[in-house]
């Protein structure tokens, strides 16, 4: 088994997942990218192939779990105030709703 | 090149480009969809590196929990079901920085392996997992699930109908 095969697509992913928390406007997309940088960070870890790597991998996963609970009910709550989940919007005063 | 190699070949292939698809598409729900089959993928690749327990916390955690709860996500913000323009803003310095994280990490990467062979691990090592964590990582196992608990309890609280409301 060659390691670079799976570390290459790591890194792929982790690049992908930082072009889409840059690029994405939406709070939801922005949230699946991280998951990719998330994934990515996995990845490495298992495929260093320790017991070790594998339990920080099950440990990543569960944070990526409590993570993306908060980070969902954040945006519910942002959409019943605003009516947007934009995050450019995010600074924007109270009552500017944009079209 | 092991038949090991071409299935991490191949699901790699299948990651890489789902998790483009994830990034690009102009299609919120389907954005959701393709990310089920890059974590599914990349939970293929977990059982070829003989963490099949990592492999199945993934199917059930991420594929099974994490997508569900994003899909819902999208359908309660009401997000449009066909194509939206307005998605990405200005792509350039997202390709900038995307793009070289992504080329500086594969240059370190293959730098440091080359095309090295490694021996893999037996397969079967759920049990050595179980006792690492329950041994040398007992403690922060219990912090993580009162950090869940917290977690838990901040999502009902943040989403209450009443907090925030004028």
């Amino acid at each position: 088994m060659h390691p670079v095969i799976p570390y290459v697509v790591a890194a792929a992913l982790f690049a992908f997942g930082v072009y889409g928390v840059l690029v994405r406007r939406n709070a939801v997309l922005l949230l699946m990218a991280v998951e990719l940088m998330l994934n990515a960070v996995n990845l490495i870890l298992v495929t260093a192939g320790t017991v070790l790597g594998q339990v920080f991998a099950l440990f990543v996963i569960v944070l990526a779990a409590a993570e993306i609970g908060v980070g969902l009910a954040v945006i519910l709550q942002l959409y019943r105030l605003r009516r947007t989940v934009t995050v450019d919007d995010v600074g924007k005063e109270d009552g500017e709703v944009p079209a | 090149m092991t038949v090991a190699d071409v299935l991490l070949l191949a699901m790699g292939a299948v990651a890489v480009g789902a998790g483009a698809l994830v990034v690009g598409t102009r299609h919120i729900v389907r954005a959701g969809l393709w990310l089920v089959v890059a974590l599914g993928a990349v939970a293929g690749m977990y059982l070829v590196l003989t963490a099949e327990l990592v492999a199945w916390v993934q199917v059930l955690l991420y594929v099974g929990a994490v997508v569900v709860l994003l899909l819902f996500a999208v359908m309660l913000t009401r997000a449009p079901i066909g194509a939206s323009a307005d998605l990405d803003r200005a792509r350039w310095p997202g390709l900038l920085v995307g793009g070289g994280a992504g080329v500086g990490l594969v240059a370190l990467l293959v730098d440091a392996y080359r095309w090295t062979s490694v021996k893999p691990p037996d397969p079967g090592n759920a049990k050595a997992v179980g006792e690492e964590i329950f041994r040398a990582w007992v403690l922060p196992f219990e912090v993580l699930s009162v950090l869940l608990l917290a977690a838990l309890v901040g999502a009902i609280v943040i989403s209450r109908p009443d907090v925030g409301s004028r």
